[in-house]
């Protein structure tokens, strides 16, 4: 069997994840300390988890409708509506999906052709170039700089359209950097935007945690909302990663395509998790608060951390990561959390992982206990000091 | 001020940095709050939760329901005072409903308990009655649940 011949060309160009040997180490290694993970530390509510067993003593265990339970998408219309001010139908405009990921697919396989361009953010979450990839279109990548907050700017959005732009992807609050767009930067994408027939995917699963302030999305502003696919789900905003609950908006000419990409795909998002997460929509918004309340005490102080050692690093307002600044080490970030791991048994992610411009910086995620951001602290200034030590003296060896 | 006293209450184990970052609050400002509330006995003092079931250390527990008469024109007060004098004694509450004080003890032995009821507690002039329950298994105490959790099987996915 030749298996060269049966593997599709688009899957193979798809590089594989070269972080997996990464956490193999981790695995294995005792008294490690993780940054690594993109997930919170917190379990599902416990109102929420009942949610779910509840409906499982009832004997809810059939199929739902395709686009998920009518209860459950008027609940997240209702919820958008309150947090975000955005206004969907809940009968055409929602469907449940598995994770936001799967919207995130189903947006770009229909909507895209071969030869289409999708103008895609980086450094951010590695899914979309792949996906983007597999429709036979190119994925764009448009660099976003540290001095800007790692904001897409109108500038590197206008130099990237070309007459086979068909979508940009607006993936913020940002993963990995936890830059967000705030009403005038979204105003300035939208105003090139405006009359076009270039669509937007917005990536809102961090949207709950915004800091200081609260997420918009680029679909509350006048005329983008017939151009945007939102993309939200439960994962980061209620703990629930592992129920592989999420959901997308749009106007109904595309949703409708898309529910029988899922019909086919997918069938129908899990009937449990869906009964969890109808919960989770009703009586959860105190326990999103509540998390985001934590996550903000544990980024003030990795960011003051991290300036207390000497890596300088943008006040991250969104997600939950930072992103300092490695490169007065003179370390790759390959190199550095390569080293960090060995030698201090730290995990944190490199920013290369992430696409172009997140060499340079590494990917520190805060969703785990005070106890041990305080220790990866203390052990990164060890392995800060030590550094500088061996590379003054291999210096004064040459 | 607040949500400096959640975070404490939670966990006391807290360093004035970290606290400094979670209130949003300088080092400094922490503290001289920490030391105005416990000047003003609004922080009573600092303890660990201990689950001495997993130690060598023999206790029982005790919650005593506890009937009494109040004085003229100190009410609960004195008899409460008199009884929280005793070391033995963790906590005491005055309740609403069929009984009056809620007293908790803790010694080595059952019998430790029972001597203490019947000779130090029941006798007390405005005690008119006891019922003892001994505390058979802590499940959760402050938030903070006995039991160790089982975890989920650990693999990282790049997310």
């Amino acid at each position: 069997m030749n298996y060269d011949n049966i593997v599709s060309d688009r899957i193979r160009q798809v590089a594989p994840s070269g972080i997996r040997r990464f956490f193999d180490i981790l695995e294995e290694m005792k008294d490690a300390i993780s940054l690594g993970v993109g997930e919170p530390d917190f379990v599902t509510p416990w109102h929420i988890r009942d949610a779910g067993i509840y409906s499982l003593e009832k004997g809810f265990t059939r199929y739902t409708g395709n686009a998920g339970l009518a209860e459950l998408r008027r609940e997240i219309a209702a919820y958008q509506g309150r947090r975000f001010g955005l206004h969907y139908d809940f009968a055409s405009e929602i469907i449940v999906t598995v994770g936001g990921s799967e919207a995130i697919d189903l947006a770009f396989r229909c909507t895209l052709n071969p030869g289409d361009e999708v103008i895609i953010p980086v450094p951010s979450f590695v899914c979309y170039g792949p996906l983007v990839h597999m429709t036979g279109a190119t994925p764009v990548f448009v660099q976003t700089y540290a001095k800007d907050e790692f904001r897409l700017t109108p500038e590197s959005l206008k130099a990237s359209i070309t007459d086979k732009t068909k979508a940009v992807m607006l993936p913020f609050p940002n993963n990995p950097t936890g830059g967000i767009m705030e009403r005038e930067d979204l105003e300035a994408i939208a105003e090139l935007l405006r009359g076009t027939d270039i669509i937007v995917v917005s990536d809102e699963i961090y949207a709950e945690l915004t800091y200081g302030q609260k997420h918009v999305s680029i679909a509350t502003l006048p005329g983008m909302r017939e151009r945007t696919i939102v993309v939200n789900g439960f994962s980061k905003s209620h703990a629930m990663t592992g129920w592989r609950m999420g959901y997308v908006l749009g106007p109904k000419e595309i949703i409708s395509q898309m529910l029988k990409l899922h019909q086919f795909g997918i069938m129908s998002a899990p009937t449990t998790s869906q009964y969890a997460a109808i919960e989770a929509m009703r009586n959860g918004d105190q326990d999103a608060e509540r998390m985001r309340d934590e996550y903000d005490g544990r980024r003030r102080y990795l960011v003051e951390g991290l300036h207390r050692v000497g890596l300088p690093c943008f006040e991250p307002r969104g997600a939950f990561y930072v992103f300092p600044d490695i490169r007065s080490t003179g370390l790759s970030s390959d190199e550095f959390c390569e080293r960090f791991l060995m030698e201090e048994k730290v995990a944190v992610i490199s920013g290369s992982a992430f696409g172009q411009g997140g060499e340079g910086f590494v990917r520190c995620c805060y969703a785990t206990s005070m106890k041990d951001i305080a220790e990866a602290l203390t052990r990164l200034d060890n392995f800060l000091t030590n550094l500088k030590k061996k590379q003054e003296k291999g210096e004064k060896a040459v | 001020m607040t949500k400096l006293l959640h975070l404490l209450e939670q966990d006391c184990s807290l360093t004035t940095e970290q606290l400094a970052s979670m209130a949003n609050m300088t080092a400094d400002e922490v503290k001289a709050a920490v030391k105005q509330l416990e000047d003003e006995k609004v922080i009573l003092g600092y303890q660990a939760i201990i689950d001495w079931d997993r130690t060598a250390r023999e206790a029982v527990t005790a919650l005593i329901e506890v009937k009494v008469t109040p004085q003229r024109g100190e009410g609960f007060d004195r008899v409460a005072e008199r009884i929280y004098q005793y070391e033995e004694v963790e906590s005491v509450y005055l309740m609403s409903g069929a009984f009056d004080l809620t007293v908790i003890i803790s010694g080595r032995s059952l019998k430790e308990v029972a001597q203490f009821v019947g000779e130090r507690l029941s006798p007390l002039e405005d005690v008119t009655g006891t019922a003892t329950h001994f505390i058979l298994k802590k499940y959760k105490e402050k938030h903070l649940i006995f039991e160790k959790q089982e975890k989920q099987e650990r693999e990282f996915i790049f997310v």
